[in-house]
């Protein structure tokens, strides 16, 4: 039972899926209510969360291969939130694709699932069969339009994640296969046992893994699905592919190098190739991210920049040894920035694209004027995730780059700085295009009222925590703070 | 308390403006006017009640985000060398308004944005908490952004972009340094940092510290070679906006060296001294001869503000007390000079509607008060005895003539051909022969456009006859820096 008490925050969002998809069977009549029970499903596993906080006595289940303890419980409250803004952006999408409405609540809430397992595993076959169980679902989810380009993306992505995890696979089984368990503590004890004899085993181990989870953060040189998948998915899924997926990859890196590849013979050398992962994926996301027309692909290509940011903190963590806890808070932090800010900025996408009927960027010129709400989120969004105060992106920035000096990486944090600089440039021509721009026509847009409330929340968020950042570094500190016990 | 409410009342305004009705958008200009009126007289009490050689004053100061390994405080003070830029600014401000009264095009937003400005400026001016100082000069960018790209004439879009995009690339640098600094300290808090012992150690050697920083403040200064966003700003500016650029915000610059290169790196400014003065002897020079290819007023006057900021620098690089009080008197002296050379231009614009050169002559005819306002200006601005800009170039070539001898006369060669462009200008412009497009051209159309131009001629009189009212002030404040990097 007590086990059952660990897991139940996945529980209670699976039984969330399985109600939406019976509710559907039973009372077809009364398909509004689906997105209700979603989110009552999400503010379970929020409440259950949340007792766990308050019982403060943090604990593993399934013989140590899955834990409770803060940096799960930090991420589940970043999916929770995530997957409630995306259920409720997305109900006025799907009541107009008008299809499936049930199945597609039940596969985000799956996926959701899948997510929060990851944020507490502590085990290879763990972390793998989480990792599944919300991949295979965004396969679905993100052909789910009925157009052709959906399709293709769908397919793209199954494809490429399925590569993906056959790399994680091999990597798994090379580390299975030195240490003799799937545990990562006792991996870790393997590796300390060993020394340094068994390098150049390991460090092939650990590149197949950053290769497997490499696809999911979008970092490049495993980024080429990116652009298509997101832009053509329908926005709400690529939305949640852009921050869950993205978010969850970094937990399970942060627990699966720190905790069971932590050594730091080795850690130096992982530590080496987030760096140039970072430096790589910052670069090329922006250079490329400039000349985009549509502005799906440009987040797309934004995000994996982003991702070459969350890079720098990794490669920063391992070099700091002792001292990681800032470098990992800084992680943490910019997660937690960059999912709400990036949700924010999709869903006005969702908000603006769905009245207009285009992607196009020159479309947004004048936004300002015909929808100044949806317009003035948006903007703050993308200011955000340039990494301009007063905005959350900012303090994630500063925490990130913080960490990469005093882990002596200058070149790289001067790499990310620039890059903040291009990045700039073209966040800021959508906000110059929405709010400079003539609009070919003046009539106004109407904002459906969920997208408003889902874009509002994001939003407010990216402002409060801006200006009063302490509660949330605090709340990363505290997560981040797991590691320097192990 | 009294600094806070100075630092915030512009923004207070500018959002109070915002809220009104838009039937009563006209009415924002009063609104703007009045509040930088209320912060140019805070800001003249703050001056006359200073205690002069008393170090930091009218501090404010609370915690603000305190996490760990980040202590920010919320930290506001002035002392010698800002108070007199803070008064510039709150007076720049005001001229500012005045100059900008007959606005019509989205009038709130305007008057809005230059309150904003005002604000980021005066907390770029008083910030004494390194990151918080940051905040600022990246919260002027916004509102300059705005003013360039929907007040602004000819490429506005252009122009505003790589107006923010040199900010923002120099202060990426910026950012570097002060995170490597702070951590290496343990502290942002740049009165800390600025006094006691010199860090001697940092996770960056000192040396790229110091570059780092001298990079993000060189833009905004600018020197040669990253000035080429300055003329094109310029040019595109509205004329308030042209008056805020020259007059306060290339300041930043010049007063952030001074209260962060120099005092906090001491040792790595004598090391590189000479290099700054080389720089800055090179923009005055290269700043005049490219002046004299200008066939647009407005950048000629900006080019001749890369020349005249190249002193600001001349005079820093020479690290003596003198030098430094004359680049800090420069900075004051240009703020006006250069103020109320684009008013008139402006003025002047509004009735020709054209900045050619080539189109414009024999303007004392039908223009007297413009063109006595634009002759006055443009002698102040060559150095005219018992002018401001005299009395700033004479005391940074003396302090500098010790130090650096070879840049001062590369300097005052650069002065000399100031003369040759300004004088040259004036008797394109004003004199010559008539030409009668204009000679219906109202000459006293407002009130409000004098006010601004008397206001600053009789500044740039009252520093020029009596420098000792604002040279008091900075001395002992200078002396400090200057005493710490002696050793």
């Amino acid at each position: 039972m007590s086990e059952l008490d660990i897991v139940g925050p996945q529980l209670a969002i699976l039984l969330a899926a399985g109600a939406v998809l019976v509710w559907d069977a039973l009372l077809p009549s009364r398909r509004q209510y689906l997105p209700y029970i979603a989110l009552a499903g999400i503010l379970g596993a929020a409440i259950w969360t949340s007792t766990w906080v308050i019982r403060g006595d943090f604990q593993t289940a399934f013989d140590g291969t899955f834990a409770i303890d803060q940096y799960a419980v930090f991420f589940q409250y970043v999916f929770a939130g995530i997957t409630a803004i995306v259920v409720i952006a997305s109900i006025d999408w799907v009541d107009r694709v008008g299809r499936r409405q049930s199945e597609y609540f039940a596969l985000v809430l799956t996926a959701s699932a899948g997510l929060m397992f990851l944020a507490g595993a502590r085990d290879l076959i763990t972390i793998f069969l989480a990792l599944e169980l919300s991949s295979i679902p965004q396969y679905i989810l993100a052909g789910w339009g009925k157009d052709q380009r959906s399709s293709e993306a769908g397919m793209k992505y199954l494809l490429l994640g399925a590569i993906a995890s056959a790399l994680l696979l091999y990597g798994m089984a090379l580390l299975y296969g030195f240490a003799g368990s799937t545990l990562l503590t006792d991996i870790s004890a393997a590796i300390s046992n060993s020394g340094a004899d068994n390098r150049s085993l390991l460090v092939v181990a650990s590149i197949l893994l950053i290769a497997g989870f490499g696809f999911k953060m979008a970092v490049v040189p495993f980024q080429m699905w990116v652009p298509d998948v997101y832009q053509g998915a329908p926005t709400p899924v690529a939305a949640f592919l852009s921050v869950g997926s993205k978010a969850a990859a970094f937990a399970v890196v942060m627990r699966l190098f720190f905790e069971g590849l932590g050594e730091q013979f080795l850690s130096n050398d992982w530590a080496m190739i987030f760096a140039v992962i970072a430096a790589v994926s910052m670069t090329l996301g922006n250079v490329l991210a400039i000349v985009q027309r549509d502005i799906k692909r440009m987040l797309g290509y934004s995000s994996i920049a982003q991702a070459g940011n969350f890079m720098i903190g990794l490669a920063a963590i391992s070099i700091l040894g002792e001292h990681f806890v800032q470098g990992a808070s800084g992680v943490l932090l910019f997660v937690a920035a960059y999912a709400f800010t990036n949700l924010g900025a999709f869903i006005a996408v969702i908000g603006i694209s769905q009245r207009i009927g285009s992607d196009d960027i020159a479309d947004y010129a004048g936004m300002w004027r015909r929808a100044p709400l949806l317009a003035l989120a948006l903007a703050i969004c993308l200011i955000s995730l340039a990494g301009i105060p007063p905005t959350a992106g900012f303090w994630a920035k500063l925490y990130v780059f913080n960490a990469g000096i005093q882990a002596d990486l200058a070149w790289l944090v001067i790499i990310g700085v620039l890059n903040s600089v291009i990045s700039a440039y073209y966040y800021l021509a959508v906000v110059r295009q929405m709010f400079l721009g003539e609009a070919e026509e003046e009539q106004r847009l109407a904002i459906s009222p969920t997208v408003g409330l889902a874009l509002g929340v994001a939003t407010v968020g990216v402002i409060v925590f801006g200006i009063i950042p302490t509660p949330l570094v605090d709340a990363a500190r505290e997560a981040a703070a797991i590691f320097a016990v192990s | 308390m009294l600094l806070s409410v100075l630092v915030f009342l512009p923004a207070f305004a500018g959002l109070l403006i915002l809220l009104l009705p838009s039937d009563r958008a006209q009415q924002s200009r009063w609104v703007a006017l009045l509040g930088s009126l209320v912060a140019l007289a805070i800001s003249l009490v703050m001056f006359f009640n200073f205690e002069t050689g008393g170090g930091f004053q009218y501090v404010a100061r609370e915690p603000w985000i305190d996490v760990g390994f980040f202590d920010i405080q919320y930290f506001l003070a002035v002392d010698g060398l800002s108070m007199p830029l803070v008064v510039l600014t709150t007076f720049l401000t005001t001229a500012s308004v005045l100059i900008s009264f007959n606005i019509e095009h989205r009038p709130r937003a305007y008057f809005a944005s230059l309150m904003v400005l005002s604000t980021a400026v005066l907390g770029v001016f008083t910030a004494m908490d390194f990151l918080l100082f940051f905040l600022f000069w990246e919260l002027e960018l916004f509102p300059m952004y705005l003013l360039i790209s929907i007040w602004g004439s000819g490429r506005r879009e252009y122009s505003a972009m790589k107006f923010v995009l040199y900010t923002v690339a120099g202060s990426a640098f910026m950012l570097v340094a002060i995170l490597a600094l702070a951590f290496s300290a343990g502290t942002f808090d740049m009165q800390v940092l600025g006094s006691g012992e010199p860090i001697t150690s940092a996770v960056l050697p000192l040396r790229w510290v110091f570059l780092f920083l001298f990079i993000g403040f060189a833009v905004k200064l600018p020197i040669v070679p990253l000035h080429t966003w300055l003329p094109d700003a310029h040019s595109d500016a509205p004329t308030a906006v042209s008056v805020m650029l020259a007059g306060v915000l290339l300041k930043m610059g010049g007063y952030a060296i001074i209260r962060t290169c120099v005092t906090i790196l001491p040792g790595q400014a004598n090391d590189y001294g000479i290099w700054l003065a080389a720089i800055g002897s090179i923009s005055v020079l290269y700043g005049a001869f490219v002046t004299f290819r200008q066939t647009d007023v407005k950048r000629l006057i900006a080019y001749s503000s890369v020349s005249h900021m190249g002193l600001v620098l001349l005079g820093i690089g020479a690290l003596g007390t003198t030098a430094m009080v004359g680049a800090a008197y420069q900075m004051l002296a240009h703020g006006l000079i250069t103020g109320m050379l684009f008013v008139v231009v402006g003025l002047m614009y509004e009735r020709t509607h054209t900045r050619e050169i080539g189109k414009l002559g024999g303007l004392a005819r039908q223009m007297p008060l413009i063109a006595t306002g634009l002759v006055f200006a443009g002698f102040a601005s060559v150095g005219l005895p018992a002018l401001a800009g005299f009395i700033a170039e004479v005391t940074v070539f003396i302090g500098a003539f010790q130090k650096h001898e070879w840049a001062v006369l590369m300097a005052i060669f650069g002065v000399v051909l100031s003369a040759g462009y300004i004088l040259w200008t004036l008797q394109r412009v004003v004199f010559g022969p008539v030409r009668h497009e204009w000679d219906e051209a109202d000459d006293q159309r407002h009130w409000w456009e004098h006010a601004s131009v008397v206001g600053l001629a009789a500044l740039v009189i009252l520093l020029g006859v009596y420098p000792s009212l604002i040279m008091d002030m900075l001395d002992p404040a200078i002396g400090v820096v200057s005493a710490r990097v002696a050793g």
